[in-house]
């Protein structure tokens, strides 16, 4: 069992401005088969929290620690955190012209398993996954996020996450934009890797709407870079009755 | 009672009082000339001097012959042809050397008056050549002058693929002169992958006649200065032009393309791309399109475009297109540019799969160029370039920065 562990972490941005702090100290342990929902207001650093643990470069971590099964993630490359088993799915994934979703998936595949996959039972693997999530198959032959729709980039997303098999997933506001189908869909392909696999799952969302699809067995309320609330799932469901109000309010006076 | 017509002063027809100097208004009606001197040293201040390296191509200013020694010529020919094709001599004065050809700057009309014996290859008439024509030119040494002339013919309802190369080092004056009669398919590939101390100037000119095509493409990878300009006139009805352009500019190279698409007749269809990578300090290319649609032209369909993947600060891209439009009856015409840093994003998202920034650099940078990679249909050229882009990315500037970065 591997386990994320995140550790008093504070961030800042880069900015015209300066360094800007967003997260002020965020502890968080997320084990394989876990699935933990990450909730709060915009601005409230859900996305820097997963694009820190992704390694982006914009992002500056001033203290605190992130280990995966007590590996330093933090000295470790973009690339290596991906094939030491983290994955992002991003919320707006760039376009990348020229290099088709076949080319993209097998050398990202090769990458992280470390030789090519074998051909035939590979083009069957996204052959398969492609229909369970409802993808034309003349997808495969464009260029990877180029001229998508939001939602054929959030189920290129999932795809990846499905065939590159990570431990612990990061999905940043992977529901929105889609409409209650589509997201049926890309929980489905989430729930998949759960079942398949063992995933351990950081759900980053405003809403709780994918949680009636995608089952936290936490969650945890994020306010002004800190984790302001956590509990089990019953604590989403306040959350849709009550909004985030209540935590907005103190953190103002702090 | 008599009367007498006015007719309103056309603004322009006749020279102002304060001199007779008229400004060149279109493309197409920049001077022409056989005589070098009519041309005179580029200062930099003409329009197509403006962003040359005068300097390091002042050797192509000079009117020297080729220095050619024996059994070592300046620039080696190889031609490879196969059956059918017919490769022979052509002195200036002799058909169809200077059918369409009209020198439009120093190095070109130099280039016609020193080079005595041009290279004429025959497409015959209804052949279609299942093999390619080459042509590989190969410079020995980077001090060494030639001067070339190249007449390349397609013969009525002829298909054909000419691949130009041009390897070593030279001081290269190049003119080839293209003609593509009723109905022919042309495909003209022009290859600069010379050493790095290899200066060039080229002007490709062709005519594309009644229901043909020339399919015009510029590979330039390798050179200290190399200037290719290609103008293409589509002038028979229903003629069509396809230009496009690859290059890979690295340090300290300077790569220039002076593209200019003239449609004459009706119902002429253009498409002209050019796409150009950059990286390490003053690397530079040049690209100045013009697209023209004459009075003539009407049923025209043309679009110019030039994009430049900019992958390391201290290399520049020039861009200008140009669009002049002198009929109303078009189906239509466009233009663009775009000039673009590497985006950072993109390799970020490659490397968050796992990919390593290295590969991740190969696959924007392939991606970027794909486009004009796969119009070229030669095998031999196409893993050439492959090789190239490997490495030119596996290149110190790039790892160097990366190892920095990550």
């Amino acid at each position: 069992m591997a386990t994320l562990q995140i550790t008093d972490l504070h961030v800042s941005v880069t900015t015209e401005q300066g360094e800007r702090p967003i997260l002020k100290g965020v502890t968080l342990t997320i084990s394989s088969g876990e699935t933990h929902a990450i909730m709060g207001p915009n601005g409230s650093g859900k996305s820097t929290l997963a694009y820190t643990i992704a390694g982006h470069p914009k992002y500056t971590v001033t203290s605190g620690a992130i280990t995966f099964d007590g590996e330093d993630v933090l000295a470790l490359s973009v690339d290596e955190r991906a094939r030491a088993g983290l994955f992002l799915a991003m919320q707006y994934p760039v376009e990348i012209p020229g290099v088709t979703v076949t080319n993209f998936l097998r050398t990202a595949k090769t990458s992280i398993a470390g030789e090519a996959p074998a051909i035939r039972g590979w083009s069957k693997e996204v052959k398969e996954s492609m229909e369970a999530l409802r993808m034309d198959p003349a997808f495969a032959q464009r260029n990877v996020n180029e001229g998508f729709s939001g939602g054929e980039k959030k189920r290129h997303e999932i795809l990846q996450l499905e065939l590159l098999k990570p431990t612990i997933a990061v999905l940043d506001e992977t529901d929105s934009g889609l409409d209650v189908d589509a997201l049926r869909i890309v929980a489905d392909g989430v729930n998949r890797a759960r079942e398949n696999t063992g995933l351990g799952v950081m759900l980053i969302t405003h809403y709780t709407r994918i949680l009636n699809y995608i089952k936290p067995d936490f969650v945890h309320v994020f306010v002004d870079g800190r984790i302001a609330e956590q509990g089990g799932p019953e604590l989403a469901d306040r959350l849709e009755q009550e909004g985030y109000d209540r935590f907005l309010e103190p953190a103002k006076v702090e | 009672m008599a009367s007498v017509a006015i007719e309103p002063a056309q603004h322009g027809l006749v020279a102002h009082s304060d001199g007779p100097v008229v400004p060149v208004q279109t493309r197409d009606e920049r001077p022409t000339s056989f005589d070098p001197a009519d041309f005179g040293v580029p200062t930099g201040l003409e329009v197509n001097w403006r962003f040359a390296p005068l300097g390091r191509l002042a050797p192509l200013f000079e009117a020297l012959p080729a220095d050619d020694r024996p059994d070592d010529p300046a620039v080696v020919f190889e031609i490879i042809a196969p059956d059918g094709v017919v490769a022979s001599p052509l002195a200036r004065g002799t058909a169809p050397r200077g059918e369409i050809f009209r020198p439009e700057d120093l190095p070109s009309a130099l280039a016609w008056q020193l080079c005595d014996d041009a290279l004429h290859l025959t497409v015959p008439a209804d052949a279609e050549l299942a093999d390619r024509v080459r042509v590989r030119m190969h410079g020995n040494g980077a001090h060494r002058r030639s001067n070339a002339h190249i007449v390349i013919e397609a013969k009525e309802n002829s298909r054909a693929t000419v691949v130009l190369g041009h390897t070593g080092s030279a001081q290269f004056a190049e003119n080839v002169e293209i003609i593509v009669r009723d109905g022919a398919h042309l495909t003209v590939i022009a290859v600069q992958d010379w050493e790095d101390d290899a200066i060039h100037a080229s002007l490709h000119q062709a005519r594309v006649d009644r229901d043909a095509s020339l399919k015009h493409i510029v590979v330039s990878i390798g050179g200290g200065v190399v200037r290719v300009n290609p103008t293409v006139r589509l002038a028979g009805a229903g003629s069509q032009g396809e230009l496009f352009g690859l290059s890979f500019a690295d340090a300290g190279q300077h790569l220039e393309n002076q593209v200019f698409l003239h449609h004459e007749g009706p119902h002429t269809t253009g498409d002209v791309l050019y796409k150009g990578a950059l990286q390490g300090e003053s690397a530079r290319t040049v690209w100045i399109g013009d697209v023209l649609i004459g009075h003539e032209a009407v049923g025209t369909n043309t679009y110019e475009a030039n994009r430049n993947l900019v992958l390391t600060p201290g290399a520049r891209a020039d861009s200008i297109p140009n669009l002049e439009i002198e009929t109303g009856q078009i189906l239509g015409a466009g233009h663009a540019s775009a000039t673009g840093r590497f985006d950072d994003e993109q390799v970020f998202y490659l490397t968050s799969r796992g990919i390593t920034e290295v590969e991740a650099r190969r696959l924007v940078v392939r991606g970027f160029l794909n486009e004009i990679v796969q119009k070229i249909d030669d095998e031999e050229l196409r893993s050439r370039l492959e090789a190239v882009i490997e490495e030119e990315l596996a290149g110190e500037g790039l790892s160097g920065e990366g190892a920095a970065r990550s």
